[in-house]
């Protein structure tokens, strides 16, 4: 039951990384290869439709974390204080920025909240990269399973690590690198034209930068935390997931030098599913891991609600996921295609 | 030194105050916009479409800034409120869960229908995609008081030794007696919040002499319904709710009815401001018997002062939380005596007449939400001192080790950052009721901006 629940709250976070991704990534881009008005506002009619959609998958994921295990995100929202009230606040600005941008026609309105989403959007893609970070390298959880760290200590990690240390911040850069080109990927599916050729380049040109970013990663992961290597070696089964990941990023690059932009988009897709799924395969049983003591640390089953909460919460989780699936896939397929300059003037 | 409960509270209160400015809107407007489209639907008037239109930009506007002082809600129970959410998160996590999984997906899809797929899709589908909106936010709002009602009137749950609260019946939580009151009264508080401003925005372009077609239509709407909900906002919902408070809460009701000692034929007091040194009411203007007729039917009838309980169960802001309620019960009587004027003389066709009742339906559009605000902060400080009425003690609730000086730390933050999204607001929302409803494509030459991104 408490697996169930640890493998639905992962998808959901999931799905949100991939989905609100791309979001990310459109803003982190956007100031570079949406140089007009015009191909501004074709960039965001991309992502508008959806975007707000996309960020529900966050909030369910967290309310699904609350309710299936109160102690974990009670212990984890409070020990991450500082660092999740400002991607709270990066949040809302960088939706604010969305929604007000084209309301008004004013040499200043605009790029502002264009300057706005840009870099409240490549923030969040750092600050989602170190939450990852964090969580693989652990935190020092106290014996009633509480903690709180400041932003910075001393920048190696040790056992009383600060959010951001060198391993963190590593880990920051590659979200941020990989969900550029999930976004470049996005928007050139979604355009044509000059913007099209240089959200395409870009995605091009990032899938080999990215290279050298990952292999330093996996390099100093067994260094930070080497517990997440035990489920491996007991269930090798588990290293298909690794595979998945290096077949995906493979198949990426590849459709990406020849010019199949949707074909590379849903390869990004599935390399970043895979990556967070290396990540949860490592990490099961624990929610939380400590760095000082073993015993300290979250599981599933210490930070479970009762066992008739999680029963009854399979019958509206039973009808409410599939709904969800159904809005989202109607979502996209109603608004799939590329935006058209003649789109801007569709709606109202 | 404030401590670090102090900021927390104040934090969250301020935080969700900010929200529920938008969603009491939003939800008023879900449930007329669907009347508009449905009237379009059936008449196949363009009129009326028109109309629909506008409103859903306000509405779109509304819920854009509702969606992002929402998301810090989610997370500060979190943040701010760790103990709390150990403990109980096994019987709310269930309804914050169930909000996020059935309206806010809801939500958040359909508007995209509702503004980008008029054109694509017919207007069929886009009736569909209205009630859609309309059920997704008052779902939304119905998970939301569930978890409320659950911290006011605890049901459905049993206690293990660690102190956790465990869920014995989803079902029970989602049927809690007080919700039943509680929900209906603060539904119909957001649609006189949606009416009010309808009306508000047709005076304001009937008194100024532009867009009058669409002036009556918005005055029309606003006020029949606006008339309505303040009618049902007093009775039944207000009244019931105050009941079932003196039934379950009787030491909330004394205080926010200001009464300090226990009598028999207790008077309602209608003005006058609650002492604490003295424990009384000074310059009092009561009805006598008032009170206990309203809460036991019955004009002897015996109701407990807050002398009747001990010190430290008393909600700890008195004076406030008697404000707030009388703030909002007056307001209830100032609601009726406006809207419900202006719908006789708009049954007898002669509202689009008398200015002055129009220029009191403009001048009273931002008072449903002090009212809603009054309402809540009623609601919430006469819980107090406690977080799961009678269980929990607000103190128990919030983060062990997130220390007094990074909470003021982020509610300056908040107050910096929601000031700032106020202003855009009142901006946008200025702008918005400027362009006027008028369809902007008739005829002009340049290419006219449509897409709202
Ligand atoms: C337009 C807004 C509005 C108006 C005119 C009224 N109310 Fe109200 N009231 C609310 C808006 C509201 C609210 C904001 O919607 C609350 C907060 C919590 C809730 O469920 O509804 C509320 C709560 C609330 C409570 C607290 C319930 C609790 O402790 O949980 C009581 C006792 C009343 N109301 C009673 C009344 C009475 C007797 C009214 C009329 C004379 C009245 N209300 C008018
Ligand atoms: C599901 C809905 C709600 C929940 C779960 C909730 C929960 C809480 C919590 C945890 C606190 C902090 C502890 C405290 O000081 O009491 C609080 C306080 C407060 N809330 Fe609510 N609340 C809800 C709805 C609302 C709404 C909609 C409003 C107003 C618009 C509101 C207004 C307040 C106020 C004014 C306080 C401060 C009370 C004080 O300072 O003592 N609440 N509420
Ligand atoms: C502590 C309490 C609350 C929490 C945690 C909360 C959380 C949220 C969140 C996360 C959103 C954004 C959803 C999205 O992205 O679509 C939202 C919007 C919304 N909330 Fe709240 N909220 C609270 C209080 C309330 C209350 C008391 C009501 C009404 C009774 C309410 C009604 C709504 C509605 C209708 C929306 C949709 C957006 C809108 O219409 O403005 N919320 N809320």
């Amino acid at each position: 039951m408490e697996t169930f629940w640890f493998v639905a709250v992962a998808l959901m976070l999931a799905v949100y990384i991939v989905l609100d991704g791309f979001d990310f990534g459109t803003g982190i881009i956007y100031m570079f290869v949406a140089q007009t008005d015009e191909e501004r506002r074709l960039t965001l009619n991309a992502i508008g439709p959806v975007w707000n959609g996309n960020e529900v998958w966050l909030l369910a994921g967290g309310g699904l974390l609350f309710f299936a295990f109160p102690k974990a995100y009670a212990s984890g929202f409070s020990g991450f204080y500082l660092a999740l009230i400002l991607v709270l606040w990066l949040l809302m600005l960088r939706g604010i920025a969305i929604e007000l941008r084209s309301h008004l026609d004013h040499p200043l309105w605009r790029p502002l909240w264009d300057v706005t989403f840009s870099v409240s959007s490549l923030l969040l893609a750092v600050v989602f990269g170190a939450a990852i970070g964090n969580l693989v390298r652990g935190v020092p959880l106290n014996a009633e399973g509480y903690f709180h760290t400041p932003f910075w200590t001393s920048f190696l990690p040790g056992p009383e690590p600060g959010i951001l240390d060198l391993y963190t911040v590593s880990t920051g850069i590659l979200s941020a690198t990989v969900l550029s080109i999930h976004g470049a990927y996005y928007l050139a599916m979604k355009t044509e034209g000059d913007l099209y050729q240089r959200a395409h380049r870009f995605a091009k040109v990032g899938g080999w930068v990215l290279i050298p970013i990952i292999l330093l990663n996996l390099l100093s992961l067994k260094n930070v935390q080497p517990i997440l290597s035990a489920n491996y070696s007991a269930y090798p089964i588990g290293y298909t997931i690794p595979l998945a990941a290096a077949v995906a990023l493979g198949l990426m690059l590849y459709f990406g030098q020849k010019g199949r932009d949707t074909a590379a988009f849903f390869a990004s897709c599935l390399f970043i599913l895979a990556g967070i799924g290396i990540t949860a395969w490592g990490y099961y049983p624990n929610l939380l891991i400590s760095t000082t003591n073993q015993s300290y640390n979250l599981t599933i089953y210490n930070s479970a609600t009762s066992a008739y909460g999680l029963q009854v919460g399979l019958i509206w989780f039973g009808i409410g996921f599939p709904l969800v699936l159904a809005y989202t896939i109607f979502m996209y397929r109603s608004f799939w295609g590329k935006v058209t300059p003649a789109s801007l003037h569709e709606s109202y | 030194m404030e401590t670090a409960l102090f900021y927390d509270r104040l934090q969250f209160a301020f935080t969700i105050t900010f929200h529920y400015l938008f969603p009491q809107l939003t939800m008023g407007l879900a449930l007329l916009i669907l009347y508009l489209k449905s009237r379009a639907l059936w008449t196949n008037d363009e009129h009326f479409n028109n109309a629909a239109r506008f409103w859903i930009k306000i509405f779109a506007l509304s819920f854009a800034f509702g969606v992002v002082t929402g998301i810090p809600m989610e997370f500060q129970f979190g943040t701010n409120w760790a103990k709390f959410s150990e403990l109980t998160g096994g019987v709310i996590g269930q309804t914050l869960a169930m909000e996020g999984l059935f309206a806010f997906f809801l939500e958040s899809s359909f508007l995209g229908f509702l503004l980008f797929g008029e054109k694509k899709f017919g207007p069929r589908v886009h009736w569909m995609a209205s009630l859609m909106l309309f059920l997704g936010s008052w779902l939304s709002g119905y998970f939301i008081m569930a978890t409320n009602a659950w911290m006011q009137h605890p049901v459905a749950y049993t206690v293990a030794e660690d102190g956790i609260f465990h869920l014995t019946s989803l079902w029970g939580l989602l049927t809690n007696s007080w919700l039943v009151w509680q929900y209906a009264h603060n539904m119909t508080a957001a649609v006189a919040t949606g009416s009010f401003v309808m009306a508000g925005v047709g005076a304001f372009y009937f008194l100024s002499n532009r867009h009058t077609d669409y002036a009556k239509t918005f005055l029309r709407t606003g006020v029949t319904a606006g008339a309505i909900a303040s009618l049902l906002l007093v009775f039944p919902t207000g009244h019931e709710n105050a009941k079932q408070v003196f039934e379950h809460q009787p030491v909330t009701g004394a205080a926010f009815e200001g009464l300090f000692q226990t009598e028999r034929g207790a008077g309602m007091v209608l003005v006058g401001q609650p002492n604490m040194e003295t424990l009384t009411i000074d310059n009092p203007i009561t009805i006598p018997w008032g009170l206990s007729l309203l809460v036991y039917d019955e004009l002897w009838a015996e109701v407990k002062g807050l002398d009747a309980f001990p010190r430290d169960e008393w909600p700890d802001n008195i004076p406030l939380l008697y404000y707030s309620y009388h703030i909002m019960a007056g307001l209830g009587t100032i609601f009726i005596a406006i809207m419900v004027p202006a719908m006789l003389l708009l049954w007898h066709g002669k509202l689009f007449k008398t200015k002055l009742v129009l220029w009191g339906i403009l001048l009273i559009t931002p008072f449903p939400y002090i009212a809603t605000t009054a309402g809540w902060m009623t609601a919430e400080l006469g819980r107090q001192p406690w977080l799961v009425y009678g269980l929990l003690r607000t103190s128990e609730g919030i983060s062990p080790l997130v220390h007094s000086g990074n909470v003021l730390f982020t509610l300056i933050g908040f107050v910096g950052m929601y000031f700032l999204l106020g202003i855009l607001f009142l901006f946008m929302f200025a702008e918005t009721v400027s362009h006027g409803p008028e369809p902007q494509n008739a005829g002009g030459d340049a290419p006219v901006v449509h897409s709202p991104y």
